[in-house]
């Protein structure tokens, strides 16, 4: 193969569909790759899966299936997603299910787990990374530890003719790394091909971020069409530089712009990104321009692999009670500063248990505090927030926001409560061999 | 003076506690600038309300960009925090309003970064 196209379908679980499909339609790829598994929501879905073992895996997994599958049968579109979150095996009979009704028959899926590790993460006695702490003494708070895994076990369901590939926890990067992998035949050491696709699969994971969606600001960065966003896709070279493009006559932007944002967001040290595959290195990487959106990526290195994977580890943290109420025209400032006082005060005089709480006036003060440019704004909206250990205790917090309608400054509205358990993340470094992965294929 | 934003763009993004901010310049000749006045001390002041720990910052010569890594800013991490925008995704834009010296180069006007009149009292907003 020369030029590997692959296409991103999905940056995150709750994503547009319809651009997965215009770039399943129109793209001219050969992989459609969905990144749906936020850090806490395999915590959430290992719960759903211990209630119901037929659950775990993502509400909409099933939708974006029936929306793409049509034309990845037809354009012969191989399918990689960790949308299997808790249980990709009941994840990959669920799209066989899809499949069936769409009369496509023949179809073959590959569930891959193992990356669960809960029982050796206790037995191992391994020790939280933030605490210094064993996340044995989290207890029957802890719900869930999984490890990141590599590309690995993906490349080996390419092998087998996987035309579905269905994970739970895998590095995000890792997901687009496998097929380059699988196609051009790189080496698992191969460190300078393998950090380049995982620069590009960095640039890939979070779908429309890289094609002009999170980037606009009127007048100064300007993104055309955001409402019918494209998705993007990179051009993969056999040396792993690429380009990243997106359907012609979508909307958004690739420019050299928008590909350096994506590219660093949510990294530390850029001469060490951390995956189970690589110690990928973007330091010495040229971004240019190479036509109307189109961006090639080039110069990108990388280095051995970390000795250890990381796991993430849900725990339950306590409750979350929230209440808000919306102050506005003249004084509405002073009278939304009264209203903190008040709460403030009640808080303490009918004793509401909190291990934190937090005051904060929206318009104001709850983003950053001191950046407000002065002026008298002409809508102020209070918003108090707190931990507590129990539902009924955070429930409280609400109840006193609520009890400014006729107990508190003028003309005070909109007030809502809220609250939920908080499902809360740590993470662990654990040896490699704590993670066994397997994969199981079925077809229809 | 200027604003950051006269010469950058910034992204936030988040990991556990952490939050990383890039600024990227607009134009590669005011990298160098950029480097220069563009502090960690300056951008742990401008962030020292929600910062608990400590700001590095990382150079990208080649992308003309810097990246700052400002360690316990995000009130425990995006999952435990009670911060209205506990992901601190709106950072980017607290980073954009740092005001900076004129860079020294001369630079193409725009509306953004129209400079005062030379004396008198700035015009009305």
């Amino acid at each position: 193969m020369t030029i590997l196209r692959i296409g991103s379908g999905a940056g995150y679980s709750g994503d547009r569909i319809e651009p997965a499909v215009e770039l399943a339609e129109k793209g001219g790829i050969s992989y459609l790759v969905f990144e749906c598994l936020a850090e806490r929501t395999i915590a959430i879905a290992q719960e759903a899966r211990l209630a119901d073992p037929q659950a775990g895996y993502d509400p909409l997994l099933e939708a974006r299936m029936r929306a793409v599958l049509p034309a990845c049968r037809q354009n012969g579109i191989r399918i990689i997603s960790n949308m299997g979150a808790a249980n990709p095996e009941a994840a990959a009979r669920a799209v066989l299910g899809v499949a069936a009704e769409l009369g496509l028959p023949g179809l073959k899926v590959a569930a891959i787990s193992g990356d669960e590790m809960r029982a050796a993460l206790v037995a191992g006695g391994h020790v939280l990374t933030e605490t210094g702490r064993p996340a044995a003494e989290l207890g029957d708070r802890l719900v869930s530890a999984n490890a990141y895994l590599g590309a690995a076990p993906l490349v080996e369901a390419l092998a087998a003719g996987a035309d579905v590939v269905l994970t739970g926890r895998v590095a995000d990067p890792s997901l687009f790394l496998a097929p380059m992998i699988h196609e051009f035949g790189w080496a698992a050491d191969d460190w300078e091909r393998l950090g380049r696709g995982t620069i590009l699969g960095h640039l890939l994971e979070c779908a429309g971020q890289v094609t002009g969606g999170y980037f606009a600001d009127p007048g100064v960065k300007d993104v055309p069409g955001l409402a019918r966003l494209g998705f993007p896709l990179a051009e993969v070279d056999p040396d792993g530089n690429g380009t990243i493009t997106k359907v012609a006559g979508s909307g958004g932007i690739v420019t050299p712009a928008t590909v350096k944002e994506q590219l660093l967001y949510e990294v530390h040290d850029p001469a060490a990104y951390l995956t189970p595959d690589v110690t990928a290195d973007f330091t010495g990487l040229c971004v240019t321009a190479a036509g109307p959106d189109r961006v090639r990526i080039e110069g990108g290195t990388g280095r051995e692999r970390p000795a250890r994977l990381k796991a993430s580890v849900g725990y339950v943290a306590g409750w979350r009670g929230e209440g808000q109420i919306s102050y506005a025209g003249p004084n509405a400032l002073a009278r939304a500063e009264l209203a903190r006082e008040i709460v403030r005060e009640r808080l303490a005089l009918v004793g509401v248990q909190a291990e934190e709480l937090r005051f904060d006036l929206i318009g104001m003060d709850a983003i950053l505090p001191g950046m407000a440019a002065g002026g008298a704004p002409s809508e102020v909206r209070l918003r108090v927030a707190g931990r507590c250990a129990t539902a009924a205790e955070a429930a409280r917090i609400g109840n006193e926001v609520e009890a400014l309608y006729t107990n508190g400054p003028a003309s005070g509205g909109g007030a809502v409560k809220s609250g939920g358990r908080i499902v809360a993340m740590l993470s662990a470094l654990v040896p490699r061999e704590a993670a066994r992965p397997q994969m199981t294929m079925v077809t229809g | 003076m200027i604003q950051l934003r006269d010469i950058a763009h910034s992204r936030t993004g988040d990991k556990g506690d952490h939050s990383n901010i890039s600024v990227i310049a607009h134009d590669p000749a005011d990298y160098p600038f950029l480097r220069d006045h563009l502090t960690a001390a300056l951008v742990a002041e401008t962030f020292a309300p929600v910062l608990a720990g400590r700001v590095e910052r990382y150079e990208l010569d080649s992308l003309g960009a810097l990246n700052f890594v400002l360690r316990h800013a995000l009130g425990g991490g995006v999952t435990v925090s009670l911060a209205l925008d506990a992901h601190g995704k709106c950072l980017a834009s607290a980073m954009l309003a740092i005001t900076l010296p004129d860079p020294p180069h001369p630079r193409a006007a725009s509306p953004a970064a129209a400079p005062p009149p030379p004396s008198g009292p700035a015009p009305a907003a």
